[in-house]
């Protein structure tokens, strides 16, 4: 039962990991456009589509 | 267009739309042939290779660009940003050619699309005006884009959507991992007290912030509902989470056998996957209609004192100033017809199916469309005093009203709020004072016997129905925008349809005359250059006319080419009277001929007609037009009750008669005068092609041509309700052996979470029955 310890806070932290990763993801506006992104990863990058404004 | 016969029909397909042509043509259309050349030019015909929409989906619309750069803000000196609603944005290749043929500019920054939304964003360094450049852009690839608008905006940037979805990430994460404690406990029968005591404040570590946070959609919900004193299904979803989550911690508190953290968790969880899905196909609905909206939201063309012409939005003009209104144009304000006489088309404002002659001076209705020469007309009110507001705010009222329609699922909570808190209390008070328990105890029972009650299969009974058929009837061109608009639809028993643009098609049709096809072809190669009403309705004819280059507009009169015309009785050198709308043509040589045009009959009326009564309901027309016409229609079409010359009014008072007779009337429309009416009945349908006043008023929206999908969407509707009732009995029935056992203290958080898994399955399998594929479908 020792391994407990160590195991329970470990599983708990890696979830809370993908919690927060999830999190993060909707915030930033990643499922906005669901199907834009699904037709969007097949596209070549013949040129770039974002310039930062300098 | 099925697959048998696009091989049957010896034709080639456009090279930009894939569209049909005749065999020997590239393009169906000039405008193909330009974007063809455009999406070359830029070196993007990759497009070509990965294009996925529909035939034929791409050809551009013939609606003149709408002016954009008023639309572009300013995000810092000399840099623009312009949200743009792209309609036409249909598959994934759409966004590639859009955003690479943006960026392809010099000055733009980023060129964004959402295939979602239909949103692109633009942002560029340099002149506001550039903005006209991009439009022109895009409206020559075949895309018509028109500012994005508050609706649009409310429709894409859905807070509670998102809300919502986190509420599930978290619900999602605390179910798994108290799961993953709970079920060590309910194996570990070895495990000691100590350990397991351990367990249950871990299960409480997560299930409590888990319980607090993914709960809020539910409890502010139950609160308003409170606060109104009702109670709605909310109330009994919080009501059990937050018990249970009481309980459990009762129970790690004096370590007893289990704690409930994984029911309450993952109950949250399910209720809110439903409640998603429930927002997402009702979102898309949503989106779609405010897309047809935005594409209505024009610009007014004001005449300047010093006779130039600008372009600013319609609620900018003030009343006295002069406005241009091109041939073809929808009129936004209430005006008076200045200089000359003109012609105007009143069938959205009074229902009249032949356009009406106006005389310098008299008033127009805002909604009236110009068919005839490019008019200048003044100003009488800005638009928010306008009659169109003043319909717009009629609208309000009677949302209200509807807001008060309680729905089946309220229903079952109204009786099963108190029946549960009955049992639950009366579970509790036996096991602490008749059978002597300890109170922490007796807790247990009467908290299982309040969760194992299943809000769960209660709750998604209704919403899985709905996401069912809201989903197949989007896919058929229904749009449903109101959460209860399937209900409605479900009890009505009389259906009272308009005639102009609802039972015809509200735009003039060709009417077979003296003219040869050959006649018909070179007449519709002249009116392809022209945007007139009467010149597309021609086109429509004969879409496959090849297009006369020489073709020069002259507004008001006609086109010419050559020696060939084609225009007004006037233009074409006849002397000839009548009340029909006509357009002469003479290829310069030969007798000139007439084409004759009527507003037609929808193809499939009569068929929807006879659907609406086999339904068992009542059919009655009103129009406003002549007594005459209607009666002809509806002799055509089999009505027996009708009413023809009925203004706003009239249609609003008969609606309000039939439901003082208790009667729940559904109304179809499509016109400004139709809107009160709508917004009156017990449940309303906007009719293909509807104004957007009357789509704003009804509950669901047609899409496309078929008035069939009407009497289908009724029949689908009548059907979720049926299963919704189905799912609520179910669920009340698995009650009836559930709520004894956790009252008799038989059932276990492991025996919770199977009933309410497996009623939730039922549940949904029966509301899938929903999508069975309509009649109308090819």
């Amino acid at each position: 039962m020792d391994a407990l310890i160590a195991l329970v806070p470990v599983a708990l932290a890696l979830g809370l990991l993908g919690l927060l990763g999830f999190l993060w993801a909707l915030r930033s506006g990643q499922y906005e456009d669901l199907d834009g992104a699904g037709a969007r990863i097949l596209f070549d990058d013949t040129g770039p589509t974002e310039r930062q404004p300098r | 267009m099925s697959v048998i016969g696009r091989i049957a029909i010896p034709t080639a397909a456009c090279a930009h739309c894939g569209g049909t042509v005749a065999a020997d043509a590239r393009y169906c259309c000039a405008g193909c042939e330009a974007a063809h050349g455009l999406v070359e030019g830029l070196g993007l015909d990759a497009f070509y290779r990965r294009r996925s929409a529909a035939d034929g989906a791409l050809r551009p619309d013939a609606a003149p660009p709408v002016p954009l750069a008023a639309a572009a803000v300013a995000e810092a000196p000399g840099l623009w940003r312009l949200d743009l609603m792209v309609s036409g944005l249909r598959c994934g290749a759409c966004v590639w050619l859009v955003e690479q043929a943006l960026a392809a500019e010099p000055d733009m920054l980023a060129a964004r699309a959402a295939l979602t939304t239909r949103r692109l964003t633009l942002r560029w360094r340099g002149e506001r005006e550039r903005a006209e450049d991009f439009a022109t852009l895009l409206d020559r690839l075949g895309f018509r884009a028109v500012p994005f608008t508050p609706a649009c905006l409310r429709a894409a940037e859905d807070a509670e959507t998102r809300s919502l979805t986190r509420a599930l990430g978290i619900a999602a994460f605390g179910a798994m991992n108290v799961m993953l404690v709970s079920v060590a406990v309910w194996v570990g029968d070895d495990m000691g007290t100590e350990t397991r005591g351990f367990m249950h404040w871990l299960a409480a570590l997560i299930g409590l912030p888990t319980i607090a946070l993914a709960g809020l959609p539910f409890y502010r919900s139950a609160l308003a509902a409170l606060r109104a004193r009702r109670t709605n299904m909310d109330v009994a979803i919080s009501l059990g989470v937050l018990a249970t989550a009481a309980m459990s911690l009762s129970e790690a508190w004096r370590n007893g056998p289990f704690t409930w953290f994984d029911g309450a968790t993952t109950l949250l969880a399910l209720l809110l996957a439903g409640r998603l899905l429930d927002r997402t196909a009702r979102g898309r609905a949503g989106r779609a209609v405010a897309e047809l909206l935005a594409l209505q939201d024009g610009m007014v063309r004001r005449l300047m004192p010093d006779g130039r012409a600008e372009d600013v939005p319609a609620g900018t003009v003030r009343p006295g100033e002069r406005i241009l209104l091109a041939a073809g144009e929808r009129l936004r304000l209430d005006a008076v017809l200045e200089d000359a006489p003109g012609l105007f088309d009143l069938a959205a404002t009074t229902g009249e199916s032949l356009p009406q002659p106006v005389a310098p001076g008299a008033a127009v209705m805002a909604g009236a469309v110009n068919m005839g020469a490019p008019a200048v007309l003044r100003v009488t009110a800005a638009a928010a005093e306008g009659s169109l507001a003043a319909t717009a705010r009629l609208l309000e009222q009677a949302a209200a009203a509807r807001g008060r329609f309680v729905t089946l699922a309220d229903k079952a909570a109204r009786l099963y709020v108190p029946t549960v808190l009955v049992v639950a209390a009366g579970t509790f008070l036996g096991w602490w004072l008749g059978a002597g328990l300890g109170w922490q105890a007796a807790l247990v029972p009467a908290v299982a016997a309040l969760i194992v009650t299943c809000p769960c299969g209660l709750a998604i009974a209704v919403p899985a129905v709905q996401v069912v058929t809201v989903g197949a009837l989007f896919r058929r061109g229904v749009l449903v925008t109101s959460p209860t608009a399937l209900e409605r639809l479900a009890g009505i028993d009389h259906v009272v349809l308009d005639k102009t643009g609802t039972l015809t098609c509200g735009r003039p049709c060709l009417l077979p005359g003296d003219w040869t096809p050959e006649d018909l072809s070179a007449a519709a190669g002249l009116a392809r250059g022209s945007r007139h009403p009467l010149a597309r309705a021609l086109l429509a004819a004969c879409p496959e006319a090849p297009l006369r280059r020489d073709a020069v507009e002259h507004p008001g009169q006609g086109m010419a080419a050559g020696a060939a015309r084609l225009g007004s009785a006037r233009f074409c050198g006849v002397a000839a009277k009548g009340d029909t709308p006509v357009l002469w043509f003479t290829d310069g040589s030969s007798e000139p001929v007439a084409f004759r045009f009527a507003d037609a009959l929808r193809p499939d009326a009569r068929a929807a007609v006879e659907a609406l009564r086999s339904l068992g309901l009542a059919v009655e027309m009103l129009s406003g037009d002549a007594p005459a016409t209607v009666a002809r229609v509806a002799a055509e079409l089999g009505i027996e009750a009708w009413e023809g010359g009925a203004i706003p009014e009239a249609k609003r008072a008969r609606i309000a008669e039939l439901r003082a007779a208790g009667r729940h009337p559904l109304m179809v429309g499509d016109g400004i005068n139709d809107a009160g009416a709508l917004a009156l009945a017990h449940a309303a349908v906007a009719a293909p092609g509807a104004q957007d006043l009357a789509q704003v008023a009804a509950d669901l929206a047609l899409r496309g041509e078929a008035l069939l999908a009407l009497p289908e969407a009724i029949r689908a509707a009548r059907r979720a309700q049926a299963l919704a009732r189905q799912n609520i009995a179910f669920s009340l029935a698995y009650n009836l052996v559930a709520v004894p056992a956790a009252v008799a203290g038989l059932v276990t958080p492991l025996g919770a979470a199977a009933v309410m898994a497996s009623s939730s399955i039922a549940v949904i399998l029966n509301a899938l029955r929903a999508e069975r594929p309509g009649r109308w479908m090819r």
